[in-house]
């Protein structure tokens, strides 16, 4: 559906047919002590080429760094084509697609990006995306809860991510859920199983289990699932998209597979750009397919018989559903799902599977290198896919400091969130980083800790 | 629209009809399953459930619309039509005869408090617009 502008003389016409002087005419039913006053602490626009100067000026002061930070949102390579084809107009402009009739395209690449999410996660359906991880994962509880109906209390590791966490309490905060923390194990950096006697004593409708978890390492997913099912409750996975190409994926958790799986999509095909925008995806069994939230777009028939896509189950949807909607949102981060289905699919699952050994290869090396030449160890024991937390032996926040006078981000301090940690660093390595990185960043780390 | 004379109705369209074995079957009218459309899934309520008279039981969903059920009457849920799970269009087909669930009802007077077909006739027509 192309975008139609209107020329003065088309307004002119159009106003004239309808017999009204001018188009604040037609707000006269709002009160002037209502209306919008002039935005005068908004400076003067600029022209392109002075905005042009001034985001170069900008962006120069940001300088360029070696990233060794992940927790919860990674670098990797994006190919070219990605973002070339995502531009084009048909993608980048399309509108949203309530209009079956007008939006084939647009429903098809959902409908693709959804197979895509159900396959690497091994589940039967997935919904058109949700605003980030985080959210994704409050939703997911809030989708427990309703379908478990009798507890309204779900346990949450301490090796969730700590933002997801806080932003799910945010969520759920007014709903009357009970979100329980669980304690992970100290050497391990996981939820060991058998510590989980005393949560399962009362009732609950779900367990959260990440995988990799914010440490990066990796839980005893099929244990957990098995206990979590045991109980009568539901196991909701966060997982990581690039790690499910050498992981067991949710689907296959346990005896039973997990019940409904989410994480941030944003390592596939969509760059850090300082935060977002994001996407979250969210895929579950087909039982459990009338309690997803958010758009699902289907495939099926028209009048004649021909195959075509269209957004379905909108009877749980807010603008149908309402107050017993299955969630408030009403939208998907069309943009980010369509460069994430084209990065996929221009890596396919054999590129996927490589960029996923290459990350886990050089957090390895990485480690390795830590270890022998810096004498600094990992703090736990697990196994882990591209980030782990090192024990420095000195202050996090100095080492990172210094570390960045030599434009190396040498990874996240997590003391903050865990004072048990307080030297930790949670540090990644991506297919992104070659032998010279991994030099530099060890050379780094020596001279921060070293300089006393 | 058919509104059968030997059934009992709520005003939110849901029909009664006391059996043999002093169950009630429920179901939705004719005029409900035409105004809701295309049904495609019925979340009935479980059996040994119990329901309250004029309170919601369950849901019905169509491709636009997704409309609590109530109760019509209180008691144990003892039967729920499992035909319907995989069929809902049966519910546009013949809405008499595709009975959603049964009660034991807790208390049998409350049939007498629902509309006749004549005063349901009355709903239908006042929902008209």
């Amino acid at each position: 559906m192309p975008f139609v502008p209107h020329t003065d003389d088309d307004v002119r016409a159009m106003l004239a047919s309808i017999g009204v002087p001018h188009i604040e005419s037609l707000f006269d039913e709002i009160p002037q002590a209502l209306r919008e006053a002039p935005l005068t602490a908004v400076p003067p626009q600029l022209g392109e080429m002075d905005v042009m100067r001034l985001m170069q000026e900008r962006a120069e002061r940001d300088g360029r760094w070696l990233n060794f930070i992940g927790a919860g949102a990674y670098e990797h390579h994006i190919p070219a084509a990605v973002w070339q084809i995502v531009t084009r107009g048909e993608f980048y402009s399309a509108y949203t697609p309530y209009q079956a009739e007008a939006s084939q395209g647009t429903l098809q690449v959902l409908y693709e990006y959804q197979s895509m999410m159900a396959s690497l996660t091994g589940l039967d359906a997935a919904n058109a995306s949700l605003y980030d991880g985080a959210s994704a994962l409050a939703e997911a509880i809030l989708m427990a809860v309703r379908l478990h109906k009798s507890s309204r209390r779900v346990l949450i590791p301490a090796t969730v991510h700590p933002t997801y966490v806080k932003v799910t309490r945010t969520i759920v905060s007014s709903q009357d859920i009970e979100l329980i923390e669980l304690p992970y194990c100290t050497e391990q950096g996981v939820v060991l199983p058998e510590s989980l006697q005393q949560a399962g004593a009362k009732p609950f409708a779900a367990l959260v289990v990440a995988q990799p978890n914010f440490f990066g390492a990796l839980e005893q997913v099929h244990a957990l699932t098995d206990w979590t099912h045991a109980h009568s409750a539901l196991v909701v996975g966060v997982v990581n998209p690039v790690a499910l190409a050498l992981l067991a994926p949710p689907g296959r958790w346990g005896k039973r597979g997990a019940d409904i799986a989410v994480g941030e999509g944003q390592p596939l095909g969509v760059p850090l750009a300082n935060g977002g925008p994001y996407f979250g995806f969210l895929a579950c069994k087909q039982a459990h397919v009338r309690q997803m939230p958010g758009r699902i777009a289907g495939r099926t028939v028209d009048l004649d018989g021909r195959p075509g896509f269209t957004l379905t189950l909108q009877a749980r949807e807010q603008h149908i559903r309402r107050s017993k909607a299955t969630s408030n949102i009403c939208t998907n981060q069309g943009l980010a799902v369509t460069a994430a289905t084209i990065h996929v699919a221009l890596l396919g699952a054999q590129g996927l599977r490589r960029v996923a050994q290459a990350c886990r290869a050089n957090l390895q090396a990485l480690l390795d290198r830590l270890e022998r030449e810096a004498g600094a160890r990992r703090r736990f024991a697990a196994p882990a896919f591209h980030e782990a937390v090192i024990a420095p032996g000195a202050p996090a926040a100095r080492i990172l400091e210094r570390m960045r006078e030599q434009r190396v981000l040498g990874g996240l301090a997590v003391g903050g969130d865990y004072p048990e940690l307080d030297d930790g660093i949670l540090v990644c390595a991506t297919e992104t980083k070659t032998p010279g990185d991994l030099d530099r960043y060890v050379a780094a780390f020596i001279a921060a800790r070293g300089a006393g | 629209m058919t509104v059968p004379a030997d059934l009992k109705y709520a005003e939110s369209h849901e029909w009664a009809r006391l059996e043999a074995d002093g169950t009630v079957s429920v179901g939705i009218t004719d005029h409900a399953q035409d105004r809701l459309g295309d049904l495609v899934f019925v979340e009935a309520p479980k059996v040994g459930q119990t329901v309250a008279k004029g309170k919601e039981c369950g849901v019905v969903e169509s491709v636009k619309a997704a409309a609590d059920l109530y109760a019509p009457v209180s008691g144990e849920v003892v039967a729920v039509n499992q035909e319907l799970a995989g069929n809902p269009e049966k519910i546009n087909q013949d809405a008499y005869a595709a009975w959603m669930f049964r009660v034991r009802p807790s208390n049998p007077a409350e049939l007498n408090a629902l509309l006749d077909a004549g005063g349901y006739q009355k709903v239908v027509a006042a929902d008209q617009h």
